[in-house]
């Protein structure tokens, strides 16, 4: 039997890393063999040479700081003004069932909307990115705060109560270890979609950042140095999906 | 203990208010607002729109910032800005296009994948993969490949909205019982009966939960790309109204894309809760 799964696991791999090759190869021939446009899809190989010389003459730096001073920027902004306000709400039922389908009701709208307005508002700068970011990542902070603070078991509080905790006490023993799990599921949805506005809104209009230099190369058809960037940015973002993942799991364990 | 609260909240009004007629109007205001949340909430809207419009009005620069009730009397001059209603029919015609492919690719690659275990275990990661990457950053081949017109903004909106849905529909195959499909088989019923009867009904709640995250997906899609190049589309104008600093029409067409996208957001929710409620 567990020979049998091992197999079955080794197959599967195996179709993972062979639609990988085959998507690689596709794109070698493409370019090499069957001659599509250069500047449509580059070769990778030049592609991989640009990503080396990226990475090595570290000309990624200027941007890559930009747009992190304002994705830090916008989710703690975010982080705070959502987990607060969420509390607060959370600690009346009334206003929980009157603000809570406020909340749930702008989410669903794309802010992206209000992209125009902000730039109309803040200037191309960094200013309307970071206030993008923390608007639209702020909506599933302060719901998840709201969804975990409220859904405490009332027991619990009862209990905490009738022992004579402190509110202090009740908050810190009761409240936010049953909350925090929830939060943090809000915080890591607030987390990726942060990263991508604020991506998009450099794409969209900007004057730095690793968003803005890859249309400033699609713009100047530099094809090859373009997915190398392309690449650098999915990387970074992976890489950081992978890290926030681990230190999920991780909080998850210590519980 | 919030009920608690209140009731020694209410027993305190009704000891202040001694019988005087204004205080049990107040008190009566509360209790109204307690039974009807809905009420308060839309007070809570109207407060912030007062709020806006007097801050507007008042001390914020009328370049940037349009009062409410100037937006809500422009609409009609927005509307009449020749090409605005043009550039809604063209975005509307691109997200009822591209949502249109991301369903029928979705429901086709989401069935391909969830029914066969092993396709399911070899193609979910990498989609899992593909959709935890950022797509933004590859707008501007998009633009490349398909041009400024409405093709790259219907790519767009559906290779955002075609994950979701695969994933909930991969999602909501695996969660049929094998018993079902066993019992089926065992009482005789062929492949396509089996498909109709048994695995098409219990997907449906799925499917509709999978098209309303598509929905947002391809509203997101089209939209993002709408306002990074557009010629034609409502991304010409914004950018223009923006450029123009005329802040009243740029408010107005916001709000309309907005009452777009809650109106087809919408649609969904009440299809999904229509054929869910079978269960």
């Amino acid at each position: 039997m567990a020979r049998r799964d091992r197999a079955r696991r080794l197959a599967s791999r195996a179709v993972q890393i062979g639609f990988l090759l085959a998507l690689f190869l596709l794109w070698y021939l493409a370019t090499n063999v069957w001659g599509v446009n250069k500047l449509l899809l580059p070769n990778p190989i030049s592609v991989w040479r640009q990503f080396v010389d990226v990475l090595r003459s570290g000309a990624f730096l200027p941007d890559l700081r930009v747009t992190a001073s304002e994705f830090a920027a916008a989710f703690v902004l975010a982080t705070t003004s959502g987990t607060i306000v969420g509390y607060f709400i959370s600690r009346s039922r009334y206003f929980t069932r009157v603000f809570e389908p406020l909340l749930a009701g702008i989410f669903s709208i794309p802010i992206i909307l209000f992209l125009p307005l902000y730039v109309l508002f803040f200037g191309l700068g960094p200013a309307s990115k970071i206030a993008l970011g923390t608007t639209i990542s702020f909506f599933p902070i302060a719901l998840a705060t709201i969804a975990g603070f409220a859904n405490v078991d009332r027991a619990l509080v009862a209990a905490a109560r009738s022992m004579g905790a402190s509110n202090y006490q009740l908050f810190r023993y009761v409240l936010l270890p049953a909350a925090l799990p929830v939060i943090m599921g809000g915080l890591r949805i607030g987390f990726t979609i942060a990263l991508l506005s604020i991506l998009g809104s450099e794409t969209i209009a900007s004057l730095a950042g690793l968003g803005h230099h890859i249309v400033e190369l699609a713009e100047d058809m530099e094809m090859s140095r373009m997915f190398a960037y392309i690449v650098f940015v999915v990387a970074m973002v992976a890489l950081l999906n992978f890290a926030v993942s681990y230190l999920e799991a991780r909080g998850r364990r210590h519980q | 203990m919030n009920s608690t609260q209140t009731a020694s909240a209410d027993a305190a009004r009704r000891r202040e208010g001694g019988g005087l007629s204004r205080a049990l109007n107040v008190s009566a205001v509360r209790r109204f607002l307690h039974r009807h949340p809905g009420v308060a909430r839309l007070g809570v809207v109207i407060l912030i729109f007062i709020v806006w419009e007097i801050a507007a009005r008042t001390f914020m620069d009328p370049l940037f910032v349009s009062p409410p009730s100037r937006v809500f009397t422009s609409l009609g001059s927005v509307w009449d800005t020749s090409g605005v209603p043009a550039a809604l029919r063209i975005t509307f015609f691109e997200l009822a296009v591209a949502f249109a492919i991301a369903v029928v690719t979705g429901l086709a690659a989401g069935l391909a994948i969830g029914l066969q275990p092993f396709a399911r275990r070899s193609l979910m990661p990498i989609v899992l993969l593909v959709y935890g990457l950022p797509q933004i950053t590859i707008l501007p081949l998009f633009i490349l490949f398909f041009g400024i017109g409405p093709p790259s903004k219907i790519a767009f909106g559906v290779t955002h909205g075609v994950f979701p849905i695969v994933i909930t529909v991969v999602a909501g195959v695996q969660n049929l019982k094998p018993i079902l499909l066993t019992s089926a088989r065992s009482m005789g019923a062929s492949r396509w009966q089996t498909f109709r009867y048994v695995i098409f009904p219990h997907m449906i709640p799925s499917f509709f939960a999978g098209m309303r995250l598509g929905m947002s997906g391809v509203l997101l899609g089209v939209l993002l790309a709408e306002l990074y190049v557009s010629t034609a589309g409502i991304g010409y104008f914004t950018q223009m109204f923006t450029e123009n600093f005329d802040p009243t029409k740029l408010f107005g067409l916001i709000a309309m894309l907005a009452a777009m996208a809650i109106l087809l957001n919408e649609i969904v929710r009440r299809a999904e809760n229509h054929f869910s409620r079978w269960r």
